[in-house]
């Protein structure tokens, strides 16, 4: 097995370079087919692995492969873990990649860097499979770190817009406060466990659970808890967790491809998966669990109510993803890491085909963003209509969708935790998902329904629509005439009906994964702790499930925000801007994103900024230069002065200096 | 182990006499100048290979060692001979010689043959000041190595150049007077030995230790450069033409580390075990403080010099934090990490820190500016010189997968194993080198085409290409395997712990 697992990952690597430095040579077309035979080799060699591990029961994999280095009695090695996370992680992830790699085909089909894009893509492919596959924490950590320096090479992908240029340097910068725990939290998994590799720092869970590490003289803390909560602030980071969340939002400067494959289906959950992963350590520290879930419940529920205020379509779709994560998280937090990973998967699935909705009706607006010029498109894409609409019903969890099983689950897992800080988060997740189904519907009346408002586009577009392509793109800001949206090419709408079908389906297989021992070898739940199992003790197949689902709260709350939006988009449209004059504090308090944005940059960056130039003035230049080097070169000048004015040149003065010199030495020796 | 073949002494001589013949015969032909010049260093690049493929792995030993009388009547020996810690050095030196050697190429104008004459001999002082294992040849050649930076700096270099130099002279000089004399008080008391190895086994009262121990720190803490000596690395950067810059950040600079290494560690362990705590606080402040700096600098020779300072720190932390860890958890273990940790930046640094500077140096070619205002949009220009300027950016904020990641992750676990602030405060670099690096980066390479004379750039031309590509694969090669790295050093830095694990106090 050791070669399909070593093809899986560098066929995309091996396309990517050969896309990105011989981009010229090969040609847009070279670029695109070699970028997607070699994904599409990770693709199928990946359903061909998960089928043999879920199907065939292939033991679990977990091999080195080279030693990166050894030293100190340490092994820093590079290898690979698959089980069946992994082979769910792998195939999900090479399955969207392959999808927006062929949507791309259409999406960029007149913009000058194709071949950089592709090779950007099938890097990332890369990245993210050697972080789903490690199996130790050097590797993890390298893929964590690639997959955000392809993640920043792509917000920047149009690097003549400074908007994108500064979006993606506040995404890395943003990214290392979380990395900087992450590796706090791994040094201190190191220190204790005297390993990298995760099966042997798991084997000392138990014993890590009672160490304690003094922080400070008299202050001491437990050493998992402290090394679990600082490997989450690096979850908080990749997974845009409160108040990390600020990069993701900006991220949207990026090509939509990536907003669907990056910021929305794979990279994002790498935290979420990474927990998973954990889970054997995670279960062990009450507190980092509590953490998690609090952080969690706050992102899904304060940050689906920002997209209650945007305007721009993809923004919502974004903001929509951050309240996603959050219910991943918590559901880790609950202890109920298959939840979490499945609503990972369906997630990948709806949001996907949801961004890649979002881009197709860009496409036809001509890289216009702003809803408000947007209306009743059902009419002239009906492709894109239906898909969407398929993406909508799953986001919100509409029974029989596959996001309904997911995020079901979740609610009643957390229903049933006994973590501190459960009964909050519980009410936050519930009162999320009415959140979630007004966002959605009211975003999807904007844009398909509704009287078409296409005449104001002029005043929405922005100074670049999304695809400002860089030497050709001036030409969408002129004048087009009266607009006439079209259904887009094939290319892009192939990739939307094969991201719909798994949003519907995926949820179906829930028996199995939640209830089931689909995660047996890869996850672990403390007995106590295993909120799962006590839902999953009344299951008896999806349809006993989905009507459990609609007697809960959950099920009426989504109707709710469906109905809410309908009235309020179709029925009434003239309300929202009543409701929003009546609320506008609060309107106000949204549209500011709650000031974290401003904190940071006044606060955070330019504190920094200040703080340097300070400490350049008044340390380097006054203390040291101008004071100790140039002071002494001075005081030596001054000094010299001095001595030159004992040079009287009396021959008396020399003698009687040097009998006092003589003295001194005498003395000096005698004594 | 030794061998018939003097392959030291080829290494220090062949580039001196390579250097004044390129003097002599290229005085007036720069193109022979040049074309001497390369063949020089790169014979003296292949020949040290051989250092690196016959050097035996898994001993402490000292290898391909010559040794010969000198001054017979103060026991002065020309002796050489190198081990783990030195080798890869020496290596790193005769690989950025080549480099620059190949970027003065049409970058230098005037006076060619003393340009190259200057960096050919400075290569061979530096190889043998890397080698020496008498303490009088190693000082020899320690200052000697200075004589060609001077001119280096002093000719071809920027308006303020006379100003630098003597701050160069002044802080560099003072820090060798204190450790000549630490050198000749040990001769005193060894009973006329100047073998460096005879230092490392010479007992010495604590009082003594201290004295020496601050003599040499003195003298490399200058060099390295540690804060608060650190004022004359961006200046003399700011003033020193590309070359000279490169060979400063790649080489002169892990003198420093070197020194700890050779002398401070070995000869005064039980001094270094009480001082730890000023050094390990220098390291740190030059982490942070450094970093802050480094972010508003509106020079990019500044910048880059500010955030070597930075990763120099890592160097001395890594260095000196053994004595905390075997204080804190009552075990060595972690020590060898830490050392290796700051070996392995040293090298990293030497190529990341080169590059660095040789794209200063592209850019100042043709705009004749280092300002970063100056500049804007040069990817729209220069697509490859913007590949390999975000690839080393990259490397200098420690992305995994570069060399730049390895010494610093390797310092980190070491550091935790001592004080969870130490790892914390180090690991501050993540975010605090990401963001003047990537401003950097936004600012001078992204963006629209800042102005007429970024739009008239032409990108990099096939030398500069080749320079740019060959730092690359080893910034990645060091970054993806740095095992091969690792295995040289071991057995020497493993040594090395053992060595200072145990007090070298008198017997009472």
């Amino acid at each position: 097995m050791d070669t399909v697992y070593l093809i899986i990952v560098l066929a995309p690597l091996l396309a990517a370079a050969i896309a990105g430095l011989f981009g010229r040579q090969i040609g847009r077309i070279g670029a695109h087919s070699v970028t997607i035979l070699a994904v599409g080799l990770s693709f199928v060699l990946s359903a061909v692995v998960f089928y043999q591990h879920v199907f065939n029961g292939v033991p679990v994999y977990n091999e080195t492969v080279y030693t990166w280095m050894f030293t100190d009695g340490l092994h820093f090695e590079i290898g690979f873990l698959v089980d069946n996370l992994t082979a769910l992680m792998m195939l999900v992830v090479t399955f969207v990649s392959l999808m927006v790699h062929v949507y791309t085909i259409g999406y960029m089909a007149d913009d000058p860097g194709y071949q950089r894009f592709f090779a950007y893509i099938s890097l990332f492919t890369f990245a993210m499979l050697m972080l789903v596959m490690a199996n130790n924490f050097l590797q993890l950590f390298f893929g964590w770190e690639a997959v955000g320096l392809v993640s920043y090479l792509l917000i920047g992908f149009w690097y003549k817009r400074p908007t994108a240029t500064y979006a993606n340097m506040k995404a890395f910068i943003v990214n290392r406060v979380g990395d900087f725990g992450f590796l706090i939290g791994i040094a201190t998994l190191v220190f204790y466990a005297g390993s990298l590799n995760y099966t042997e720092v798991f084997a000392e869970a138990e014993a890590m659970r009672d160490a304690v590490i003094t922080i400070w003289p008299g202050w001491t803390f437990g050493l998992l808890d402290l090394a679990l909560i600082f490997l989450f602030i690096g979850a908080m980071g990749k997974s845009a967790q409160v108040p990390l969340h600020v990069w993701l939002p900006d991220s949207m400067e990026g090509p939509t491809p990536i907003s669907a494959l990056i910021h929305a289906a794979t990279m994002v959950t790498a935290g979420i998966f990474m927990v998973a992963r954990m889970s054997p350590l995670y279960e062990y520290s009450v507190a980092a669990l509590s953490f998690i879930l609090v952080i969690g419940a706050i992102t899904a529920f304060f940050m689906g109510l920002i997209g209650l205020v945007q305007n721009d379509i993809k923004r919502v779709v974004a903001y929509s993803t951050l309240s996603q994560l959050g219910y991943m998280t918590v559901a880790l937090g609950a202890s109920a890491y298959a939840a979490a990973v499945f609503h990972l998967m369906t997630h990948a699935f709806f949001k996907a085909l949801l961004f890649l909705a979002a881009g197709s009706v860009i496409i036809a607006m001509h890289h216009l963003q702003d809803m408000r010029a947007m209306g009743g498109l059902r009419r002239y894409m009906p492709v894109t209509y239906a898909t969407a609409l398929i993406g909508s019903l799953a986001l919100i969890g509409f029974p029989f969708f596959s996001g309904f099983f997911s995020k079901d689950a979740i609610i009643e897992a957390v229903g049933y935790s006994q973590t501190p800080g459960a009964t909050f988060a519980y009410w936050l997740v519930l009162l999320g998902v009415f959140v979630t189904a007004l966002y959605t519907f009211r975003m999807f009346f904007l844009v398909f329904h509704g009287e078409e408002r296409f005449d104001q586009a002029h005043k929405y577009m922005p100074d670049h629509g999304d695809d400002h392509h860089d030497e050709n793109g001036d030409e969408h800001h002129h004048d087009h005439g009266p607009l006439k949206p079209k259904e887009s090419p094939w290319v892009v709408t192939v990739p939307l009906v094969l991201l719909a079908i798994p949003s519907v389906v995926a949820g179906y297989f829930i028996g199995p994964i939640l209830f089931g021992d689909f995660f047996a070898d890869s996850l672990f739940v403390l007995e106590e702790q295993d909120v799962l199992a006590q839902k999953g003790k009344g299951y008896t197949g999806v349809l006993a499930f989905v009507l459990h689902g609609l007697m809960l709260p959950a099920f009426w709350l989504a109707m709710a925000g469906l109905v809410s939006a309908w009235y309020l988009y179709i029925r009434r449209p003239d309300l929202p801007g009543v409701i929003a004059h009546r609320l506008r504090l609060g309107v106000r308090i949204l549209e500011a994103k709650y000031g974290f944005d401003t904190f940071n940059d006044r606060v955070l960056a330019g504190g920094s900024r200040r703080l340097g130039h300070w400490l350049w003035r008044y340390g380097d230049v006054f203390a040291i230069d101008g004071v100790l080097v140039n002071g002494t070169a001075r005081s030596v000048g001054w000094i010299a002065a001095r001595a030159r004015s004992i040079q009287t040149g009396f021959l008396y003065h020399y003698a009687f200096v040097m009998i006092i010199g003589l003295l001194v030495l005498i003395f000096a020796f005698v004594i | 182990m030794s061998t018939e073949w003097p392959i030291l002494s080829l290494l220090i001589w062949l580039p001196i006499l390579g250097g004044f013949l390129t003097l002599t015969a290229g005085r007036d032909a720069p193109l022979v100048a040049l074309r001497l010049g390369l063949a020089v260093a790169v014979a003296t690049f292949v020949a040290s290979l051989f250092l690196w493929l016959g050097f035996e792995r898994g001993t402490a030993e000292m290898q391909f060692q010559e040794f010969r009388p000198w001054i017979a009547a103060f026991n002065v020996h020309y002796h050489l001979g190198v081990d783990g810690i030195s080798m890869p050095l020496i290596l790193l030196t005769t690989l950025t010689t080549v480099l620059v050697v190949i970027a003065a190429w049409g970058s230098v104008k005037e006076r060619v043959a003393y340009y190259l004459a200057a960096f050919l001999v400075m290569q061979g002082l530096m190889i043998g000041m890397f080698s020496a294992l008498d303490a009088v040849l190693f000082y020899v050649f320690f200052e000697a190595m200075l004589i060609p930076m001077f001119l280096v700096i002093g000719i071809w270099g920027g308006p303020r150049r006379v100003y630098a130099t003597i701050k160069f002279f002044l802080y560099t000089f003072l820090g060798s007077v204190f450790m000549l004399i630490a050198l000749i008080y040990m001769y005193v008391q060894s009973g006329g030995s100047f073998a460096i190895l005879d230092f490392h086994q010479l007992p010495l009262p604590m009082t003594a230790q201290i004295l020496i121990f601050l003599a040499f720190f003195a003298a490399f803490a200058v060099k390295i450069p540690m804060f608060p000596v650190h004022t004359w690395l961006p200046d003399a950067h700011v003033e020193a033409p590309t070359g000279g810059s490169v060979i400063l950040a790649a080489v002169m600079l892990k003198i420093g580390g070197y020194g700890f290494l050779r002398f401070s560690l070995p000869i005064t362990p039980d001094a270094a075990a009480v001082l730890d705590v000023l050094v390990i606080t220098l390291s740190l402040i030059a982490i942070v403080y450094i970093g802050l700096v480094a972010l508003i600098q509106s020079d990019m020779k500044k910048l880059i010099a500010y955030s070597s300072i930075a990763h120099m720190g890592f160097v001395t932390l890594g260095f000196f934090i053994a004595f905390m860890i075997y204080r804190n958890t009552g075990d060595w273990s972690g020590a060898t990490l830490g050392i290796a940790g700051g070996m392995v930046q040293m090298i990293s640094h030497g190529f990341i820190s080169a590059a660095m500077f040789l794209a200063v140096g592209v850019l100042y070619d043709r705009l004749h500016s280092r300002n970063i205002a100056d500049y804007g949009g040069v990817v729209n220009t220069m697509p490859w010189f913007a590949v390999f300027f975000v690839l080393f950016a990259m490397a200098n904020t420690g992305l995994p997968g570069t060399s730049g990641f390895v010494g610093e992750f390797m310092v980190i676990l070491a550091a935790f194993r001592a004080d969870f602030w130490l790892a914390f405060l180090a690991a501050t670099t993540l975010i605090l080198a990401a963001a003047y690096t990537l401003w950097l980066v936004k600012r001078v390479v992204f963006g629209e085409i800042g102005n007429d004379n970024v739009a008239q750039l032409k990108d990099l031309d096939r030398r500069e290409f080749f320079v740019m590509g060959v730092l690359a694969f080893f910034v990645l090669l060091l970054g993806v395997w740095p095992a091969p790295l690792l295995e040289v050093m071991n057995a020497t830095i493993d040594h090395l712990v053992v060595h200072i694990a145990e007090s070298k106090l008198p017997a009472l």
